[in-house]
C-alpha cells in the first residue's frame, strides 16, 4: 500500500495556512476559500485514508524515505485513521462558525488567526500519524504554541489565561520530554515501534518505570487530568470563540489519544507497568475522584461556556479511567468516548458561539426564553446536552454504556459511582439552561405574540445543526463502528 | 559517605541536571512573578538539554566528523565518536525553547501593557476590581 | 412462539412520532392542527388493534431497528404483554386527545403547538416501552417518555410548574440514571443478553446478594411506578393540565414505571427464580407500604388532583404487589389491574378536568351540591370510583377478585388484610366526593355562578371510558386471554 493520502491530509492545512499568510494578508476575502478549501481537501483525503484503511488494513509511510528505526516513520492503522477523519472534520465544521465570529471579534486580524489555526490543524493530524517519539514532542509543542497564540487573542483576562496555559503546558512537554530522554538511553532508539520491541529485553525496572512516569505525567498535564486541570477552564473560556470551538473538542481528545499510543504503541500491553494493579487502581481511583469534583465545579459556574469547560474536565476523567481499566470494554468505552466527546463539546461550543454571536454574551441568566429567538440553536443545543446527560439513542450514551461495563468488569465500583453521578450532575447543569431557555418567560404572564426570530447566521447555524445528526447517526452506527474499526485497535490479549 | 561522594563525582552532570530541574520547577510552580515563572521554564529547558547530551557523550569521544577516506579505508569506530544523535534532537529541542520563550514573551508584553505590572497577585486583584 | 418479521411494530410506534412534525408545522391553524392529532391517534389505535388477532393466535411481530450494541439491537416485538398495555393505551389515548382539545381551547391555553407536538411523541415512547424486546430498547423509550412529558408537566410555565417540573426530572431521571442504568448494566455483564424471555435470563447467572441488589435497583430505578419513597414526583406533577394529569399519570407515564417493573420480574428475573429466592416477599413488602400509607394520605388531600394522584400510587402498588405474589392468580390480577385501573384513573381525571373547566374548582370542600348541575361528569366519576374500590359490575372487581385469590392461594393472611384496608380506604376517600356532589347543600350564591356541563368535547370521553368500567366487567376476555398467554405461554 503505497498511497500517500494521508500525507495530503496533514500538509493541506500547513500550505492553506502559509497561503492565508500571504495573501490573507493583502485581502481578507482570500481567506475564507483559501481556509476552506484547504480543509475541505483534507477532510475528504481523510476520508480516503479510511477507506484504504479499512479495505487494506494498517500500513505505515517513511518521510523522505529514510528507513525506521532511522527516519521518520508514519503509522496509518485503524486509530489513526479514525482520528483522521474525527479531526479534520470536526475542524472542518468548527471553521464555518470561527470564520463568521472571528471576521468581528478579530477584525483587520484574521489572517494571523487562520494561520495558526491551520497550523494547528496540521500539527493535531501530525500528531496522530507519528511513529517516532521525538517527532511526537515536537508536534506537541506546535499545537500548544498555536493554540497559545490563539488564546491570547482574546480580549479580557486573556493573555493572562493564556501565559498560565504556556508555563503548565511547557511543563507537560518537557516532562514528556524527559521520558522520551530516559527512554533513548534505555533503548537507543525513538522509533516507538523499535522502542516497543526492545523494552522488554532490556535491564532497568527503575528506569523504566521513571520513563513512563515522566510520559504519561507530561500528557495528563496537557490533557488537563484532574488535579492539573487548573489552566484549562480559563484558557478555552477566555480565547476568542473561534478558538475555542476547536481547541476545545480536539485538543484533550488528541492527548488522550496520545496516551493510549504511549501505553500500548510504546509500552505494550503485556509490560508490567501497565498491568500492575496497584498502578491501575490509582489511577481509576483518581478519575473517578476527578470526574466527581469536576462535576461540582461545574455546578458552581454561571457563564455556559465556564461550565463546559468544567464538563471538559471531567470527560478527561472519563476516557483516562476507561483506558486504565485494562479490559476490552473500558478501552473501547474510552476510543468511542474520544470521537462521541468531539462531537459533543463541538456541538455545545459552536451552539454556545452561535448565541453569543446573536445576544453578546453567555451568562445563564441571559438565556432566558431564548427558545423563541432561536429555536433551531436551541434544538440542536438540547440534543447535545442530551448526549453529555447521556440520554439514548445518542452517542453519548454508548461510550458511557462501555466505561461502565468495563468499570463492572474491572470490579472498580467506584468509577461506575462517578459516571453514575456525573451522568446525574451533567442532567441538573443542562435541564437548567434547559428550562431557562424553554419555560422561563421573559415579560410578565404568557405572551401570545410570536417573538422574532433573530437565528445565528447561516455559517453558523450549518454546521452546528450537522453536528446534531451526526450525534444520533454515530449513536445508530455504534455497533458497526465498534465492528470496523475500534475492534482492530485492541491489544490482542484484551 | 566516601562511596556516595564518587558517586556523586562520577556522574556530576546527571547530578546536575536533576538540581537545575528542581530549581526550575521550583521557579514555575513557587514564584508568582511572571518572568520568573518563565526564567525557570528556560532553565528546566536547559536541565533537559544537559540530561540528553550527557547521554551521547563517550570518554574519549571525538567530534562525529568522518574522514570519508579513513571510514571507507578503516570503518567507523563508534567508541571514538560522540553520539551525535542527542545533539540534533537538542537542537530541535532548542528552537522549540526560542519559540515558546518567544510566544510567551510577547503574552507578557501584552500583560504589561494592559495591567502594568507582571505580578500574578497584582493582576489577578486588578481583574477582581 | 412463532415472531415474523414485520414493519407494523415500527409503524405503531412511529405514526406519532412523525405525527409531531405535522402538528408543529401547522401551529398557525389550529383546527388542521387538532385534525392531525384526531387522524394520528385513530390510525394508532387501527394499527395496534390490526395486530391483535396474530398476537391472540400465540404469534406476534417482530423488528429490528439497528444492531448497535453487540447481542443487544433496538428491536421492537409485539407480544401478549406489549400488546395488552398497547391496547389501553392506544384505545385511551384516542378519547384523551378529543378531550384535551375541548379543555385546551374553552381554557384558551398558550403553547398549544408545544403541548399537542410533546404529546405525540410521549404516546409514541409509551407503546415503544410496550413493544420493547429487550431492556435497552425498553430504557430508551422509557426516557424518551422522560424527557417528552417533561415540557406537559411544566406547561403552565410560572414558579410553581417549574418547580415541579425539576421535582419531576429529579426523581424520574435521577432514578432511571442513578439505578436503573446500573442494573441494566450490571443485568448484561452477568447475563450477556438483555432479551426478554419468558422465565428470564438470570437463571444461575448469580448469587441471592446480587439479585436482591438487582430487583431493588430496578423497582426504585422505574420511579415512574411510584413505590415510596420515590412517589413524590407524582403529587407534585398534578400542576400539569388536567389532560396531561388524567392520560400521562393515569394511564402512561406511571404504566409505563409497573409496566417495566412487571417485564423486569417476569421476562428478566422469571417467577421461578424470584421464588427460589423468595424475593417476591420483596416486592409485597415494599409494595403494601406504599398502598396503606398512599390511601392514608389520599385521605387527608382537599385538592382533588392530588387526592387521585396519592391514590394512584396506591393503586400503582397493587400491580407490583400481585407480580410480586408470584401465584397465578396474583400474578393475573396485577397486570390486569393495568387495564382496570386506566380505564377508572383516567375516568375520574377527566371528571376533575370537567369540574375545573365548567367550574374552575380545584377543592373538594368547594364542590358542595356541584352534582346536581353536572350529573353526567358526576355520575361518571360515581363509575369510575366505583371501579378503582372494586366493586362489581366494575371492571375493577375483576382485577381484584384475582389478587384476593392470588393472597389466598400464597397463604398470606397478611396481604389479604392489605387489599382488604385499602379497599375501605379507597371508599372512604373516593365516596364523599360523590356524596357532597349530589346531597350536601350548595354553598350560598352558588346559584348565580350559572355552573353547568362542561363543553361536549370533554363530557363524551368521560363517559365513554366510564362506559368502558362497566364494559370491561362483562367482557373482560381480550384482556384475560393476553394476560394468560403473557405468564404461561
Amino acid at each position: 500500500m503505497t498511497s500517500n493520502l494521508h500525507m495530503y491530509v496533514m500538509v493541506l492545512p500547513l500550505f492553506g495556512a502559509l497561503l492565508v499568510s500571504l495573501f490573507g494578508r493583502i485581502n481578507r476575502r482570500a481567506i475564507l476559500p483559501l481556509t476552506l478549501v484547504s480543509l475541505a481537501l483534507s477532510a475528504l483525503a481523510s476520508l480516503g485514508v479510511m477507506q484504504s484503511v479499512l479495505q487494506h488494513g494498517s500500513f505505515s509511510y517513511t518521510v523522505g524515505n529514510w528507513q525506521p528505526p532511522f527516519g521518520i516513520e508514519l503509522v496509518v492503522d485503524h486509530l489513526s485513521a479514525m482520528m483522521l477523519v474525527l479531526i479534520s472534520w470536526v475542524a472542518l465544521l468548527a471553521t464555518f462558525s470561527s470564520l463568521k465570529s472571528v471576521a468581528r471579534d478579530l477584525e483587520g486580524r484574521e489572517y494571523q488567526f487562520f494561520t495558526l489555526y491551520l497550523i494547528l490543524i496540521a500539527g493535531l493530524h501530525g500528531l496522530v500519524l507519528t511513529g517516532d517519539a521525538f517527532n511526537l514532542y515536537v508536534l506537541l509543542e506546535i499545537t500548544s504554541i498555536t493554540t497559545y497564540g490563539l488564546i491570547a487573542m482574546g480580549r479580557g483576562r486573556a493573555p493572562l489565561s493564556s501565559f498560565n496555559y504556556i508555563i503548565m503546558g511547557s511543563l507537560g512537554a518537557c516532562f514528556y520530554l524527559l521520558g522520551v530522554g530516559y527512554l533513548y538511553i534505555l533503548t537507543g532508539t525513538l522509533n516507538m515501534a523499535d522502542i516497543a520491541r526492545i523494552l522488554p529485553t532490556v535491564t532497568g525496572e527503575v528506569a523504566t518505570a521513571t520513563a513512563f512516569g515522566f510520559m504519561l505525567v507530561g500528557l495528563l498535564i496537557k490533557m488537563a487530568f484532574f488535579p492539573l486541570h487548573g489552566w484549562l477552564p480559563h484558557a478555552y473560556s477566555d480565547a476568542p470563540t473561534g478558538a475555542g470551538v476547536l481547541a476545545a473538542p480536539l485538543m484533550t481528545k488528541v492527548t488522550v489519544y496520545l496516551m493510549i499510543r504511549v501505553m500500548f504503541s510504546i509500552f505494550t500491553v503485556d509490560s508490567p507497568l501497565i498491568q500492575d494493579a496497584g498502578v491501575q487502581n490509582l489511577i481509576v481511583w483518581v478519575a473517578s475522584f476527578a470526574i466527581i469534583i469536576a462535576s461540582v465545579l461545574a455546578l458552581g459556574q454561571k457563564d455556559f461556556r465556564r461550565m463546559l469547560t468544567y464538563i471538559i474536565v471531567a470527560e478527561v476523567g472519563y476516557m483516562v479511567g476507561g483506558a486504565w481499566l485494562a479490559n476490552a470494554q473500558g478501552l473501547t468505552g474510552t476510543i468511542l468516548h474520544i470521537v462521541n466527546d468531539a462531537l459533543m463539546t463541538l456541538c455545545l461550543f459552536l451552539a454556545a458561539a452561535a448565541i453569543s454571536y446573536r445576544i453578546g454574551g453567555l451568562g445563564l441568566e441571559r438565556m432566558t426564553g431564548l427558545y423563541r429567538k432561536m429555536p433551531i440553536t436551541m434544538a440542536a443545543f438540547t440534543l447535545g446536552a442530551f448526549s453529555m446527560i447521556g440520554v439514548p439513542p445518542t452517542c453519548g450514551f454508548f461510550s458511557k454504556w462501555y466505561l461502565i461495563l468495563g468499570g463492572i468488569e474491572a470490579g472498580q465500583y467506584s468509577f461506575v459511582v462517578a459516571l453514575v453521578f456525573s451522568s446525574l450532575v451533567n442532567a441538573v447543569l443542562f435541564f437548567r439552561i434547559i428550562e431557562i431557555a424553554y419555560f422561563r418567560l421573559d415579560g410578565n404572564g404568557h405572551d401570545h405574540a410570536p417573538v422574532k426570530v433573530e437565528e445565528a447566521p447561516m455559517m453558523m447555524l450549518q454546521p452546528l445543526v450537522v453536528v446534531a445528526i451526526l450525534l444520533l447517526a454515530v449513536g445508530f452506527g455504534t455497533g458497526p463502528l465498534i465492528d470496523h474499526v475500534i475492534r482492530f485497535t485492541l491489544p490482542g490479549v484484551f | 559517605m566516601d562511596a556516595f561522594m564518587t558517586e556523586v563525582v562520577a556522574k556530576y552532570n546527571y547530578w546536575i541536571y536533576v538540581i537545575l530541574m528542581m530549581i526550575g520547577f521550583y521557579a514555575m510552580i513557587g514564584k508568582r512573578n511572571l518572568v520568573k515563572k518563565l526564567l525557570g521554564l528556560n532553565i528546566f529547558q536547559t536541565a533537559i538539554i544537559l540530561l540528553f547530551i550527557s547521554a551521547g557523550v563517550k570518554r574519549g569521544g571525538g567530534i562525529p566528523i568522518v574522514d570519508k577516506h579513513a571510514a571507507l579505508e578503516h570503518g567507523v569506530h563508534a567508541a571514538q565518536t560522540v553520539n551525535p544523535l542527542p545533539h540534533v534532537l537538542m537542537l530541535t529541542a532548542i528552537v522549540v525553547s526560542v519559540s515558546v520563550t518567544g510566544v510567551a514573551l510577547a503574552v507578557l508584553l501584552r500583560i504589561w501593557r494592559e495591567y502594568g505590572t507582571l505580578e500574578e497577585d497584582e493582576i489577578l486583584e486588578k481583574l477582581s476590581q | 412462539m412463532a415472531y415474523q418479521t414485520s414493519i407494523w411494530p415500527i409503524a405503531a410506534v412511529m405514526i406519532s412520532l412523525l405525527g409531531a412534525i405535522p402538528i408543529l408545522l401547522s401551529g398557525r391553524q389550529p383546527n388542521l392542527r387538532e385534525g392531525w392529532t384526531l387522524v394520528i391517534a385513530v390510525g394508532k389505535f387501527l394499527l395496534i388493534a390490526s395486530m391483535l388477532p396474530a398476537v391472540l393466535a400465540g404469534g406476534g411481530f417482530v423488528f429490528t431497528l439497528a444492531e448497535v450494541l453487540p447481542g443487544v439491537p433496538i428491536q421492537l416485538r409485539v407480544d401478549a404483554m406489549g400488546m395488552f398495555f398497547a391496547l389501553v393505551a392506544s384505545f385511551l389515548w384516542i378519547f384523551t386527545s378529543i378531550y384535551s382539545i375541548g379543555y385546551m381551547r374553552s381554557l384558551e391555553e398558550h403553547g398549544q403547538t408545544r403541548y399537542f407536538a410533546s404529546f405525540a411523541v410521549a404516546i409514541s415512547a409509551t407503546i415503544g416501552v410496550a413493544f420493547s424486546a429487550n431492556l435497552f430498547t425498553l430504557y430508551l423509550f422509557y426516557e424518551m417518555l422522560s424527557l417528552s412529558t417533561y415540557p406537559l408537566v411544566t406547561h403552565e410555565q410560572n414558579a410553581e410548574a417549574r418547580a415541579s417540573g425539576r421535582k419531576y426530572l429529579t426523581y424520574i431521571l435521577g432514578t432511571s440514571i442513578g439505578f436503573a442504568l446500573p442494573a441494566m448494566l450490571l443485568t448484561y455483564s452477568l447475563a450477556g443478553t438483555l432479551d426478554f424471555t419468558s422465565g428470564g435470563i438470570l437463571v444461575g447467572k448469580a448469587d441471592a446478594a446480587t439479585l436482591t441488589l438487582l430487583l431493588i435497583l430496578f423497582v426504585f430505578g422505574f420511579a415512574k411506578a411510584g413505590i415510596m419513597p420515590f412517589h413524590g414526583w407524582l403529587p407534585a406533577a398534578m400542576v400539569a393540565p388536567t389532560p396531561v394529569s388524567s392520560f400521562l399519570h393515569g394511564v402512561a407515564v406511571v404504566k409505563v414505571g409497573v409496566f417495566s417493573i412487571l417485564r423486569v420480574v417476569f421476562h428478566i428475573f422469571g417467577p421461578d427464580l424470584l421464588g427460589e429466592f423468595h424475593l417476591g416477599t420483596a416486592l409485597t413488602v415494599l409494595a403494601s407500604i406504599t398502598i396503606i400509607v398512599a390511601s392514608l394520605v389520599a385521605l387527608t388531600q382537599d385538592n382533588l388532583k392530588r387526592r387521585l394522584a396519592y391514590s394512584t400510587i396506591g393503586q400503582l402498588s397493587y400491580m407490583v404487589l400481585g407480580a410480586g405474589m408470584l401465584t397465578a392468580a396474583g400474578m393475573t390480577g396485577g397486570m390486569l389491574h393495568i387495564a382496570m385501573h386506566a380505564f377508572g384513573k383516567i375516568t375520574l381525571f377527566l371528571c376533575a378536568g370537567a369540574i375545573y373547566v365548567a367550574s374552575h374548582k380545584k377543592y373538594i370542600s368547594q364542590m358542595d351540591g356541584l352534582g346536581r348541575k353536572m350529573p353526567v361528569t358526576y355520575t361518571a366519576f360515581l363509575l369510575g370510583s366505583l371501579s378503582i374500590i372494586g366493586m362489581p359490575p366494575l371492571g375493577g372487581f375483576i382485577s381484584k377478585w384475582n389478587l384476593v385469590i392470588g393472597a389466598v392461594d400464597g397463604g398470606s393472611l397478611l396481604l389479604l388484610l392489605v387489599l382488604l384496608v385499602s379497599s375501605l380506604l379507597n371508599a372512604a376517600y373516593f365516596l364523599p366526593i360523590v356524596y357532597r356532589g349530589f346531597f350536601a347543600a350548595s354553598p350560598e350564591g352558588a346559584e348565580a355562578e350559572g355552573i353547568k356541563e362542561a363543553p361536549l368535547l370533554c363530557v363524551i370521553p368521560l363517559s365513554v371510558t366510564a362506559l368502558g368500567s362497566l364494559a370491561l366487567f362483562f367482557f373482560p376476555d381480550t384482556f384475560l386471554q393476553l394476560v394468560r398467554l403473557t405468564l404461561f405461554p
